[in-house]
């Protein structure tokens, strides 16, 4: 139950390494020695109760939280210290937060464009160009002058993804990138989703989103009290757990 | 209106030299306040430990103890012999930065995290967040305090008369030697300072409006 679907990551080492990783909040144990590989390509979604520490996990991997045991490998590279190198290491992966972080300084463009110009070295009209073109996919090239604050939730999370993308990244992490949104506004930033991850991109998703979890996923990873207790495929996942943390978690989504 | 009339030439000399300490301690207070800011939240501990050492030494001694040990300790240290000016201005930069880094420090602390950990995610390093992202943030929340630290700069420029340097502070002074009665002058330097921080009061009302958080 433990292996990537079939046909994934074969062959190659996997975009993303997570092994042996513990780290404490003080005498709380948040990741309980987390091993995780995701192959080129995968999709893998992330359930588990509040407090699982699933978005801890999702942010160690891109050093937004240090870990104190353990080692994490972007692309075969160990993720370096805070530094210039741990700067070139973030732009290769892409992440979308749960509360969006638009820069609120910065133009719909300009938040695009900020990455390629200052990380990548791309020329403004290049920059432009490449970002015109993201927004466009993600379905807000029309408000590329407003401020941030002027779209809705809904538009600043695929403006973020649009952010991310323009990194050309190799993988993309989303840390409940719907669960600030209003109802009607979760479609169109899930729908962004499946078609990015139908278009092969490698992708780490944390959500409560099961409908995005049984149509996208390749793969479920269900956490809770800190350790991976479960992984499987949806189809297994949904329709036969095997843990009763993982049991009572689904009984608990579907009577209400 | 005699008493300024007349002395003209005091008033004119003694302000013109307030403005010359104010604004060059003003320009050189903000840029090393600000280089002080990045340090206090830096990701490097030296660094922090540093720009945190220097504003608790600096901001808890008396201005007159600082201006004191440019215009009288300085000269002694065998350094360039400077003039009471340049030191006035130093001893000035140095302590009025302390507090435009403390005040930058609180807007940068009302940045909501999220907007740094979105700039690192893109791949910027910490000059560049705090350079693009974060500083143009902040400074909108702190024009009010900001021009508190200027107008308490301006006003401190007139300890710099104890020290030999004949700014307005000074003026009391010279035109006692001319006979002329000390209160009325003294108000009349009073009314100056109040026209100069109308001045900034405008200043910062037009970047407020220029900035507005939106």
């Amino acid at each position: 139950m433990s292996t990537a679907p079939e046909g994934r990551a074969a062959g190659s080492a996997p975009v993303v390494s997570v092994k042996g990783v513990n780290k404490h909040y003080g005498p709380l144990h948040v990741l309980k020695d987390i091993n995780l590989a995701v192959g080129k390509g995968e999709v893998v979604v992330v359930l588990g109760p509040s407090g699982s520490g699933k978005s801890t996990m999702c942010r160690t991997i891109n050093r937004l939280e240090t870990v104190d045991e353990g080692e994490i490998r972007v692309d075969g590279e160990l993720l370096p210290q805070e530094g210039k190198a741990l700067a070139t290491l973030r732009a290769e992966v892409g992440m979308v937060f749960q509360s969006f972080n638009l820069f609120a300084n910065k133009s719909i463009l300009e938040n695009v464009t900020l990455g390629p110009i200052k990380v990548r070295g791309l020329k403004k009209a290049e920059a432009d160009a490449l970002a015109l073109e993201l927004l466009a996919k993600v379905g807000v090239a029309n408000q590329k002058d407003k401020l941030p604050s002027q779209l809705s939730g809904g538009q600043q999370q695929r403006v973020a993804i649009a952010r991310a993308l323009a990194m050309r990244p190799k993988v993309m992490l989303f840390d409940e990138p719907t669960s600030a949104l209003d109802p009607e506004m979760i479609n169109e930033v899930l729908d962004t989703m499946i078609s990015l991850a139908r278009e092969g991109m490698t992708m780490i998703v944390v959500t409560h989103e099961m409908g995005f979890a049984r149509k996208a996923a390749d793969r479920i990873i269900f956490m809770a009290d800190g350790q991976i207790v479960e992984e499987s495929t949806p189809e297994e996942f949904f329709t036969n757990p095997q843990s009763a943390r993982a049991k009572d978690f689904l009984s608990k989504l579907i009577t209400h | 209106m005699d008493t300024l009339l007349d002395n003209l030439d005091v008033f004119t000399k003694g302000f013109g030299t307030t403005l010359v300490l104010f604004a060059w301690s003003a320009v050189f207070a903000l840029i090393l306040g600000t280089v002080v800011a990045a340090m206090r939240v830096a990701p490097v501990p030296i660094m922090r430990a540093v720009g945190t050492v220097y504003v608790n030494t600096v901001r808890n001694t008396p201005l007159t103890l600082v201006m004191m040990f440019f215009a009288l300790g300085y000269p002694q240290l065998g350094l360039p012999k400077l003039d009471y000016v340049p030191l006035a201005i130093i001893a000035l930069t140095l302590y009025t930065a302390t507090y435009v880094a403390e005040t930058l420090r609180s807007g940068i602390n009302t940045v909501p995290l999220g907007q740094a950990e979105a700039a690192r995610a893109i791949g910027l390093t910490f000059g560049q967040s705090l350079g693009q992202i974060i500083l143009p943030q902040a400074i909108r929340a702190v024009v009010p305090p900001m021009f508190n630290v200027l107008i308490a700069l301006l006003k401190n420029t007139t300890i710099a008369a104890g020290f030999s340097v004949m700014e307005a502070g000074a003026i009391r002074a010279f035109l006692s030697e001319r006979g002329e009665p000390a209160l009325v002058v003294l108000l009349w330097v009073a009314a100056v300072f109040v026209v100069l921080v109308m001045v900034l009061s405008l200043l910062q009302r037009y970047f407020e409006k220029k900035w507005r958080v939106a």
